[in-house]
C-alpha cells in the first residue's frame, strides 16, 4: 500500500518593524551601562533617530519589500545618510512609530500590567484608530490610563516597575513586574515578552489580512523566537505562539514555541513542512517576535563614530506553510541540511553539512542555488563595533568551500558571493535576522520566475546558554512550484 | 614561540574560528587547552 | 598563552590587547588589568607551522582563504611588539 505525501510551500510571509528609539535604553547592553554610569543615557539620547528617518532608512526599506537587497550594493553608504523619503507601508509589511507600538503593547496586555498615562492614550487611540488590521475592540483594550502622577508614583513605587518613555524623553507610562520577588516576572522580563507576543502579532495579522487567509482556517502555530515566557518554576514554559493566536483570532489553533536560538525559525519552518507533509494540518504558521534585549547592542561603536544609533527596530516575522497549491514555492524536505553533533566545529564541516550535503543529496552545484539567505545582519551596524560583516564572511565561505570543491575557481569568489548573496540588510535582531529577512523577496522571486532556488541558512549559538559547547545549523531548500500541483508517492 | 608543553587559553569566535577548531589544533602542537571559549557578537 | 580565533584584525586587535595590556575598551572586568600574556592567532605562521596537518586543514584552511590571515597576523604581531 502506498502512502502518499503533501507537497508544503511557502504560501505567504510579512514583516513587523515597530521603531522605538524609546525602548533602546532597555536593550541589554545600554541598560548594563547605564545602570554603571547614568550620563551615557544623554549620549544616547543625542543619537536616536526620528520615525522619519527609520523609515527612510534603506536597509529597513529592503527588509519592509521596498527594495530588493541587492540594491543596496549600488547604493552610496553609509546608508544612514541616504536622503530619499520612505514609506510606512513596503509590499511586506510596515514600520510602525513608538507612539503607535506602544498602544499595541497595551492591547496585547491580559495583565493590566502596562500602564499608559491618561492623555497618551488618547493620542494613541487616535492615531491606532485607522489602522487596518485593527479592531474597535482592540482599541477599548486600550482603557483609559493613568494621570501623570499615578505613573510616577508606580515607577518609584515598592513593586518595581519600568518607566516608558519616547524619544524626546517624555515619559508616556510604566511597565509593572507581575510578582515582588519572582525574577522571571519582573518588569524588563515581562516588557521584553509582551514585545515579542505584539510584533509577532501584528506580522501575523498582517499576513493573514494581506493574503486573505481565513484566521480560522488554521490549526497549528509555531513560534520561534529566543524570549523565555515563564515563571520562577518554568522559566522557559513558553507557548507564546498560542497568546499570538488568541490575538490573531486564529481561534480553531492551538501552538508550541519552537526554541534553538537564532536557528529557531528555519527549524520551525521544517517542522511546519513537516506536519503540512504528513497531513496532519492543512496548514501551519510560524512566527517570530521581536528581541527587545538587541536593542543599541553596538550602541558603543555608534557613538565612537558619531553616527545614529541604528540598532531602533524591533523586528518581526510570521509565514504560513501549506500545502501544494501550485503556485507557491516549494520546501524541499529531502534537502535538508543539519549540522549534526558529530560533525564538529569547523566552519568547513558546518557548511559541508548544511550546504554540500544538501546539494549532493539532489545532484545540485552550489551555482545552481540562485540565492542563498544566511545570517543578515546589516553590516552598518555590526562594523562600526569591530564586529565584522557577516553575510559577506558567510558568503565568502559559501564561496571557498565552492572553490575547495572545484566547481569555480578561487579567482571567481567575490563574483559568487556578489551573485548568489547579498548586502546584510536585517536588523540585529538575533532569530529574526537569520536567513528570514530575504524570504519576502524569495517568495515574490520564486512565484514570478526571476529565482528558480533559495537556500535559507540559519545557525544557532547554543554554546552561549552553557549548556553544550556546539553550535548548531540548519538549512532548508526552496524552489519554484512546477505548474500544477503534484503529489510524491513513496513506497 | 613553542607550543609544544604549554597550556593554552582558547578563545574562538563563532564567525572565525570556533573554540573547540583552535582547541583541536593547539591539542595536535602538544598544547594542553585550560580554557575554551566561544564568543558570539550578534 | 593565548591563541584567538578572531574573524578580522580589528578584533584580533581588541583581544589581543586586552590579554596583554587591559581592555582598550575599558568595559569589562580586565579594564585596567595587564595580564601580559603570549598572545597568537591561530593563522599566524608561528602557530600553523605547529598544527598537524591535517587537523589545519579540517579546522583553519577553509576560514584562512576567507578571511584577511595577512591582517589579522599583522595586528596581533603589532600587539606583541608593543608589549614586548
Amino acid at each position: 500500500m502506498t502512502q502518499t505525501l503533501e507537497q508544503p510551500v511557502i504560501r505567504g510571509v510579512r514583516f513587523f518593524l515597530a521603531h522605538t528609539p524609546g525602548l533602546v535604553r532597555y536593550g541589554s547592553k545600554p541598560s548594563r551601562d547605564i545602570a554603571r554610569d547614568a550620563t551615557i543615557a544623554d549620549a544616547i539620547a543625542a543619537h536616536l533617530r526620528s520615525y522619519e528617518a527609520a523609515v527612510a532608512y534603506p536597509p529597513n526599506r529592503a527588509f519592509l519589500g521596498h527594495i530588493h537587497p541587492d540594491t543596496l550594493a549600488a547604493m552610496p553608504q553609509p546608508w544612514f545618510t541616504s536622503a530619499a523619503p520612505g514609506t510606512r507601508w513596503g509590499a511586506h509589511g510596515e514600520i510602525m512609530p513608538e507612539e503607535e507600538f506602544y498602544g499595541i503593547l497595551k492591547i496585547c496586555d491580559a495583565f493590566d500590567l502596562v500602564h499608559l498615562e491618561a492623555g497618551f492614550v488618547e493620542e494613541a487611540r487616535a492615531a491606532l484608530s485607522p489602522h487596518p488590521l485593527l479592531t474597535p475592540v482592540d482599541l477599548e483594550r486600550l482603557g483609559t490610563g493613568f494621570s501623570e502622577a499615578d505613573i510616577v508614583t508606580q515607577y518609584r513605587g515598592s513593586l518595581p516597575a519600568l518607566p516608558l518613555y519616547l524619544r524626546n524623553g517624555r515619559l508616556i507610562g510604566c511597565m509593572q513586574a507581575a510578582h515582588e520577588e519572582d525574577a522571571s516576572l519582573a518588569a524588563d522580563v515581562l516588557l521584553e515578552n509582551l514585545t515579542c507576543k505584539a510584533s509577532a502579532m501584528m506580522a501575523m495579522r498582517t499576513l493573514l489580512v494581506q493574503e486573505q487567509l481565513d484566521p480560522l482556517a488554521l490549526p497549528y502555530m509555531l513560534n520561534s523566537g529566543e524570549e523565555a515566557v515563564g515563571d520562577r518554576y518554568q522559566r522557559g514554559g513558553g507557548n507564546l505562539a498560542k497568546a499570538v493566536a488568541e490575538m490573531c483570532g486564529c481561534q480553531a489553533a492551538t501552538g508550541v514555541d519552537i526554541k534553538g536560538f537564532c536557528c529557531g525559525p528555519v527549524h520551525a519552518l521544517t517542522v511546519a513542512g513537516s506536519l503540512v507533509s504528513a497531513r496532519v494540518f492543512s496548514q501551519v504558521a510560524v512566527v517570530g517576535g521581536c528581541a527587545l534585549a538587541k536593542l543599541g547592542m553596538k550602541y558603543r561603536g555608534h557613538l565612537q563614530c558619531d553616527q545614529p544609533i541604528l540598532e531602533d527596530v524591533l523586528a518581526a516575522v510570521a509565514v504560513v506553510v501549506s500545502a501544494d497549491d501550485g503556485v507557491s514555492p516549494r520546501l524541499r524536505l529531502d534537502a535538508l541540511g543539519r549540522h549534526t553533533v558529530a560533525a564538529g566545529s569547523s566552519q568547513k564541516a558546518i557548511f559541508e553539512h548544511l550546504v554540500s550535503q544538501p546539494l549532493e543529496r539532489l545532484g545540485l552545484h552550489f551555482t545552481d542555488v540562485d540565492k542563498y539567505a544566511t545570517e543578515l545582519h546589516n553590516p552598518e551596524v555590526t562594523e562600526p563595533a569591530g564586529s565584522g560583516n557577516v553575510p559577506q564572511l558567510n558568503y565568502r565561505v559559501i564561496a571557498g568551500l565552492a572553490a575547495m570543491r572545484k566547481e569555480i575557481t578561487p579567482a571567481q569568489v567575490p563574483a559568487f558571493v556578489a551573485t548568489h548573496g547579498m548586502p546584510g540588510f536585517a536588523p540585529t535582531q538575533g532569530h529574526i535576522a537569520s536567513a528570514v529577512p530575504f524570504l519576502g523577496h524569495a517568495v515574490d522571486g520564486l512565484r514570478d520566475g526571476s529565482l528558480q532556488r533559495v537556500m535559507l541558512l540559519a545557525k544557532g549559538s547554543l554554546f552561549l546558554g552553557r549548556m553544550t559547547q556546539m553550535a548548531d545549523g540548519m538549512s532548508l531548500l526552496l524552489e519554484r512550484n512546477a505548474a500544477g500541483s503534484r503529489e510524491e508517492k513513496r513506497q | 614561540m613553542k607550543l609544544q608543553g604549554k597550556k593554552v587559553i582558547a578563545l574562538g569566535e563563532r564567525d572565525g574560528v570556533q573554540g573547540s577548531a583552535l582547541a583541536a589544533c593547539a591539542q595536535s602542537a602538544g598544547a594542553e587547552v585550560v580554557l575554551e571559549t566561544t564568543y558570539c557578537f550578534v | 598563552m593565548v591563541l584567538l580565533g578572531t574573524p578580522n584584525a580589528e578584533s584580533s586587535r581588541l583581544y589581543a590587547m586586552t590579554v596583554t595590556e587591559g581592555d582598550p575598551s575599558w568595559a569589562g572586568a580586565l579594564a585596567g588589568v595587564a595580564l601580559g600574556l603570549p598572545v597568537y592567532h591561530v593563522m599566524e605562521e608561528a602557530v600553523k607551522t605547529q598544527v598537524a596537518p591535517e587537523v589545519y586543514e579540517e579546522h583553519i584552511a577553509l576560514m584562512e582563504m576567507v578571511l584577511e590571515a595577512a591582517d589579522i597576523a599583522q595586528a596581533v604581531q603589532a600587539v606583541r611588539a608593543h608589549t614586548g
